[in-house]
């Protein structure tokens, strides 16, 4: 796939001095959803900031479409729409005319019909004629990317886009997502919710104090870094005997249950012979179910990690 | 260049003074009203002609100065530092926007916005005294270069400032002492000679002269020193403001 954002050696120290990225370099696939996952303070939204021309990096490059974004600007601004995380929005304008001002803003010309359809999409025509101010939290976020979205960008931007809104409003903003990327659009989003990450991504990137620690496929990171455990109930408590030292068994508080770690990949995973040991020290097996590792516990494991060094 | 952002932001912004149009249009013209009747009836009945012109005629070109430049700097400053207080400037960064275009557009509607209070306290005025004005067009060209480079002025003082205290610091300590003390009630030779030197670095002086010239063909300044003047202070301020901007002085971290 091409790239369509290269992001090269990216480096940003704050006045206060604080060094908010250091040193990143990414490549962002042309109709791709790349999740960016990190604590507060991990230089998330510092990285978007850059490449949208609100923050000056302090070293690095950013090319967005072939096109270096501080040079030509011009250019590479009229590709990117941009979800801000903070609900920053004028209060006292109706929602149309705030929608009309962002598509002008781009150098678009003035298209009731393409407004209408965003705000359609978006379920804000009703209040097309409503005061920002009179919106709820999760209107003000629907009309943020209804903004985001008039000028017709190429590649769309969202920082935390579902925080602080309800369950229903972020399934819809997820069946949004995906409706866009099939439209062609790529997607960066920087979220708190991993499940969000886990459900919508096709890569993942995790960034702590300004490095970014990996990016790699959402499903190939979760085969790599992530484990498979297996539990089995029983009838009667488990005591551990030496045929099961291999197995590296957890065994629950009252003993009832063992969890075994395995590794999908390999062939001879052990579970057949645990089953075997198990059934012959005369035990019954009641249930059985498999856990698959998330990505918040690969997410939470990479971070603690990091941290730790 | 892009014509659509400059007329979405000139648009944003008539709109917001048409929307508040009491603050915006209707405040200054009272206060106007007011030094009409203060000093222009009750007090200049009792003051002599300047200049040979009654003092109530000699004062519509100060009174029109005074409320254009302080129209202009709250207007053009408030404009520009209240996206930057609610974080909405985000768009106007990320937007494929030049300098040039911003500045066009938000200065722009400040300096209109002014014009037209201008005009309106003209019009007032006209029902105080008879209004002749000797210069129309040396009128029109100085009402036009005192509200751009006020205006202008006003943007960088909305960028520079970071709350509403130094938002409003400059206008009320150094701008209104300075148009009070720039001759627009009065004709510098009314001053002692030290005052009068003290007068020539004030800025005002050059703006209120010209103007006053425009309208009796009387004034303390050369009206081409005037002229030069108000040049320099615009081409002064577009450059600040161009610099601001393109540097994203207090705009980008």
């Amino acid at each position: 796939m091409q790239s369509i954002v290269t992001i090269s050696n990216l480096s940003k120290t704050y006045e206060g001095g604080f060094q908010a990225l250091k040193n990143v370099s990414l490549d962002i696939q042309q109709g791709e959803i790349l999740a960016l996952l990190g604590p507060n303070g991990a230089g998330k939204t510092t990285l978007i900031s850059i490449i949208c021309g609100i923050v000056n990096a302090t070293s690095g490059s950013v090319m967005v479409d072939g096109y270096d974004n501080t040079q030509d600007y011009l250019i590479t601004r009229e590709c990117i729409g941009l979800v801000p995380q903070e609900l920053t929005l004028g209060a006292f304008e109706k929602i149309w005319d705030s929608m009309c001002f962002s598509r002008g803003l781009f150098g678009k010309k003035h298209d009731s019909a393409y407004i209408e359809k965003i705000l359609k999409d978006l379920s804000l025509w009703d209040k097309k004629d409503a005061i920002i101010m009179s919106l709820s939290g999760g209107m003000k976020r629907r009309l943020l990317i209804a903004k985001a979205l008039v000028h017709e960008p190429k590649i769309l931007f969202l920082d935390e886009p579902t925080a602080g809104v309800d369950v229903e409003l972020r399934k819809d903003m997820w069946v949004l997502v995906e409706r866009l990327r099939e439209s062609g659009v790529t997607i960066i989003l920087t979220t708190h919710y991993i499940e969000e990450a886990e459900a919508i991504a096709d890569r993942v990137g995790v960034i702590n104090n300004g490095e970014l620690l990996l990016v790699d496929e959402k499903d190939a990171l979760m085969h790599k870094l992530g484990k498979r455990q297996l539990v089995i109930e029983l009838d009667r408590p488990f005591e551990s005997t030496k045929r099961f030292d291999n197995y590296n068994l957890e065994l629950s508080e009252d003993g009832f249950a063992i969890t075994y770690t395995y590794d999908p990949l390999k062939d001879n995973n052990g579970i057949d012979g645990l089953i075997k040991s198990v059934q012959e020290t005369g035990l019954k097996i009641i249930d059985m179910h498999s856990i698959k590792t998330s990505l918040e516990e690969i997410f939470v494991n990479l971070v603690k990690g990091e941290n730790s060094q | 260049m892009n014509i659509h952002a400059i007329r979405v932001i000139y648009k944003y912004e008539m709109k917001r003074a048409f929307n508040t149009i009491g603050q915006s249009f209707a405040s200054p013209i009272l206060s106007t009203v007011l030094y009409f009747v203060v000093f222009g009836s009750a007090i200049g009945s009792r003051i002599d002609n300047i200049h040979g012109i009654s003092y109530g005629y000699f004062i519509v070109p100060g009174l029109m100065m005074l409320a254009i430049l302080t129209q202009s700097l709250s207007n053009a400053s408030f404009g520009i530092f209240f996206p930057r207080f609610t974080g909405q400037i985000f768009e106007i960064l990320s937007a494929p926007v030049t300098t040039f275009e911003i500045v066009v557009g938000y200065v722009g509607a400040a300096a209109t916005k002014s014009l037209i209070i201008g005009l309106l306290i003209l019009i007032t005025a006209n029902f105080f005294v008879e209004i002749h004005i000797a210069h129309p067009l040396w009128m029109v060209l100085f009402l036009l270069l005192t509200c751009m480079s006020f205006s202008l002025l006003g943007f960088i003082i909305g960028l520079w400032a970071k709350d509403f205290e130094k938002l409003q610091i400059v206008p009320l300590l150094v701008i209104t002492p300075l148009v009070f003390l720039g001759g627009t009630f009065y004709s510098i030779d009314m001053l002692p000679p030290a005052w009068q030197t003290v007068s020539w670095f004030n800025p005002v002086v050059y703006l209120v002269s010209g103007f006053r010239w425009s309208f009796f063909e009387v004034s303390d300044v050369n009206i081409w020193l005037s002229l030069m003047m108000i040049s320099v202070f615009m081409l002064i301020c577009l450059s600040i403001a161009w610099w601001m901007i393109r540097t994203g002085y207090r705009l980008k971290q």
